[in-house]
């Protein structure tokens, strides 16, 4: 699991330029899927059929979104130091010293305006990208090219580091899942979403053609265990988290019930999310057509939106473990 | 290449002059009627009033492309009749309340002449003077006889103008992309289907464009539009490194705004027709704001989209200005990407 992880993390895949990260993926579950296609926004949609005699099968939607937070050039100045501006959930605080690497291969070190009150925070426009250009002409660069923060993966042992753990480790725990999933009486749909940093878009436009009977997005969430945090309770290596409710979303509490009976039946460790902020894909699958049921599990994850996002793996794999049981038995709700 | 002649210049003017303050876009709706009508194969109002337009392409199965660029502009709405012809109103859209007081408005179907007034000078308090007036303390005057109803819009009542190389209106944004879109039917490329939306109700929301794109169900779209030139030079001397777009660097190719990230696929495509034919252009900074692509891209199972704009400087004041080379430079951009659009554009790859 761990090689895979460290690919899929290394992989260049800003919000809108999802292309290499669903080459990379689209490798992997083509082998093991009955039918691989990809929707008018880029979603990579992997469907597995019913088993032979299936009664009653449900279409279910498990969404991963492929994207990740990155930048994009508004201005290349005439002494060739690019300015520019977040994609998704960019925080100011994370850059400065960072490395960022453009979709052409162009690499650069992110710099900032000298200030006179270096104890606060400068916005992104006092920053700059410097890729070593000495003028307009001949930086590699121009307005609208994007860039993907840089950070090699980082094994320490049961704890992962990575730059793009949000939301890799999730599209990882839907390819195991799809790996174990030796049959099922569903007809499931594991979709690799696009766009999901900038608004959920990529879940929206898929879940519409699919037109799932039930869903769940697979995603990180945060995490209350290092020094500091308060008031949540979520810790890495404790399982899963079965989420209950988001800053735009409440999960369907039969969604809720069928995953944590199926824990328990399991006896898989789990945790019970709240989290007041922040949505996942789920959020825009719900509200589509007629309405979906919904619900999201969530791997605990520190740093999020930094370039060193921490998973812990029993987490991983007892995700995996989870759906996989979910997906091979019925389901009424 | 096209040009811009005589009679787009007087279209132009017309749809500029026109009011249509969202959410009531009549009259630049039966002008655009008009001018579709014996060019299209199919015309329709739609339920929220947006004009479409479909012109079939030959062959099988040719790429639906759909066109979009919305009608509406932003202006007031009447709110309360305070009597003695003065007026409470409010605005719709986003506009600077600064750029109000002592313009020259029109009024309602018929046009009513009137003003945007403030207390005089000798009359305000020192620190009235210090801040910007409300919209609420403004009341538009039409004088004793001046007849207006609660729900009536108003619009500046700027004439548009032509100088030089520029042109200058209150509504270049957008009925500089309703009058491309026009031309554009006048001169339809057979090798797609063409589904034009003049849409209503974007300045409040995109709201005519995401039911236009659920009607029309389109393989890719583009949305025309305008959008500011924050060009002017910096006094301090120091490099401008926000202005968005510049005048008279060509159409705008959108990468990214607050509602879309534009296909990538689309960008490099226009990109690289631009080059080829020669046509000046200019990508446009991303950052805020938003068109109709925002709404187009989410309707039914998505619809990969681009925005390009014509560049104007003084959005939703009472004056616009663009360049008509810049014009002319969107609309050659657009019908030279049209007529070498296949489905090769929308591979993954
Ligand atoms: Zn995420
Ligand atoms: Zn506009």
């Amino acid at each position: 699991m761990k090689p895979l992880l460290k690919t899929l993390t290394e992989t260049f895949s800003p919000s809108g330029y999802e292309d290499e990260i669903r080459k990379v993926i689209t490798k992997e579950v083509k082998p093991l899927a009955d039918e691989v296609r990809v929707d008018a926004l880029g979603n990579l949609i992997v469907r597995k059929k019913p088993a032979k005699g299936a009664k009653d099968p449900k279409k279910i939607m498990i969404a991963a979104h492929m994207d990740e937070i990155g930048v994009m050039v508004t201005h290349v100045d005439s002494n060739g130091f690019v300015r520019f501006t977040g994609i998704g959930g960019v925080y100011p605080r994370n850059l400065p010293g960072g490395h960022v690497r453009f979709a052409n291969g162009v690499s650069g070190v992110i710099g900032l305006e000298p200030t006179n009150q270096p104890a606060e925070i400068p916005p992104l426009s006092k920053m700059f990208i410097d890729v070593g250009a000495s003028d307009k002409k001949n930086c590699p660069v121009k307005t609208g090219d994007v860039a993907g923060f840089e950070r090699s993966f980082l094994d320490l042992g049961d704890k992962l580091v990575a730059k793009s753990m949000d939301d890799r480790i999730g599209c990882l725990v839907a390819i195991e899942a799809l790996r174990a999933l030796k049959s099922t009486p569903h007809d499931v749909y594991f979709v690799f979403t696009t766009q999901e940093e900038i608004g959920t878009r990529g879940a929206q436009t898929s879940a519409y053609g699919i037109d799932p009977d039930l869903g769940f997005s697979i995603d990180v969430t945060g995490w209350g265990d290092t020094p500091g945090q308060k008031d949540f309770e979520v810790a890495l290596g404790k399982g899963p988290a079965i989420k209950i409710r988001d800053g735009g979303m409440l999960s369907d509490p039969r969604i809720v019930d069928w995953m944590i009976r199926t824990a328990e039946k399991g006896k898989l460790p789990y945790q019970r999310e709240v989290l007041l902020g922040g949505t996942t894909d789920a959020h825009a699958m719900q509200l589509v057509r007629g309405g979906v049921p919904v619900g999201c599990i969530s791997i605990p994850c520190r740093y999020v939106h930094t370039p060193a996002e921490m998973v812990d793996i029993n987490d991983v794999t007892n995700a995996v473990k989870l759906i996989v049981a979910m997906l091979s038995n019925p389901v009424s709700i | 290449m096209l040009s811009i002649d005589k009679q787009q210049f007087k279209l132009l003017e017309k749809l500029c002059n026109a009011m249509s303050v969202s959410g009531d876009e009549g009259e630049v709706r039966r002008i655009v009627l008009e001018e579709v009508k014996p060019y299209a194969d199919e015309v329709k109002v739609d339920a929220l009033g947006s004009v479409l337009v479909l012109k079939k392409g030959s062959g099988k199965n040719p790429l639906k492309v759909m066109l979009d660029c919305h009608m509406d502009e932003v202006g007031f709405m009447i709110v309360h009749d305070d009597k003695d012809g003065f007026f409470e109103f409010e605005s719709v859209g986003g506009i600077d309340p600064r750029h109000l007081v002592g313009k020259q408005v029109i009024v309602g179907k018929d046009h009513v002449a009137g003003v945007i007034g403030a207390k005089p000078i000798h009359l305000a308090s020192r620190s009235e003077l210090s801040s910007a007036v409300s919209v609420d303390s403004m009341r538009i005057d039409l004088g004793p006889e001046g007849k207006a109803k609660i729900g009536d819009r108003a619009t500046f009542a700027t004439k548009f103008k032509r100088v030089g190389p520029s042109i200058m209106s209150k509504a270049i944004d957008n009925r500089i992309g309703v009058a491309i879109l026009i031309e554009l039917l006048k001169h339809a490329p057979k090798n797609v289907e063409l589904c034009l939306a003049f849409s209503v109700q974007e300045e409040i929301g995109l709201r005519g464009a995401k039911v236009a794109a659920h009607y029309f169900e389109p393989d890719l779209a583009i949305a025309v539009d305008s959008t500011p030139a924050r060009d002017l030079p910096d006094y301090e001397g120091n490099e401008n490194i926000s202005y968005n777009t510049k005048l008279g660097f060509g159409p705008a190719i959108y990468v990214a705004n607050s509602s879309t990230i534009d296909d990538p696929r689309l960008v490099r495509f226009l990109e690289d027709i631009a080059i080829k034919e020669k046509i000046q252009y200019q990508f446009r900074q991303p950052g805020g704001g938003g068109t109709d692509a925002g709404a187009i891209q989410k309707t039914r199972a998505g619809v990969p989209v681009v925005s390009v704009s014509v560049p104007h400087r003084y959005t939703h004041s009472p004056i616009s200005v663009s360049r008509v080379d810049d014009w002319k430079n969107t609309l050659n951009l657009l019908h030279s990407a049209l007529k070498k659009m296949t489905r090769d554009l929308l591979v993954h790859k």
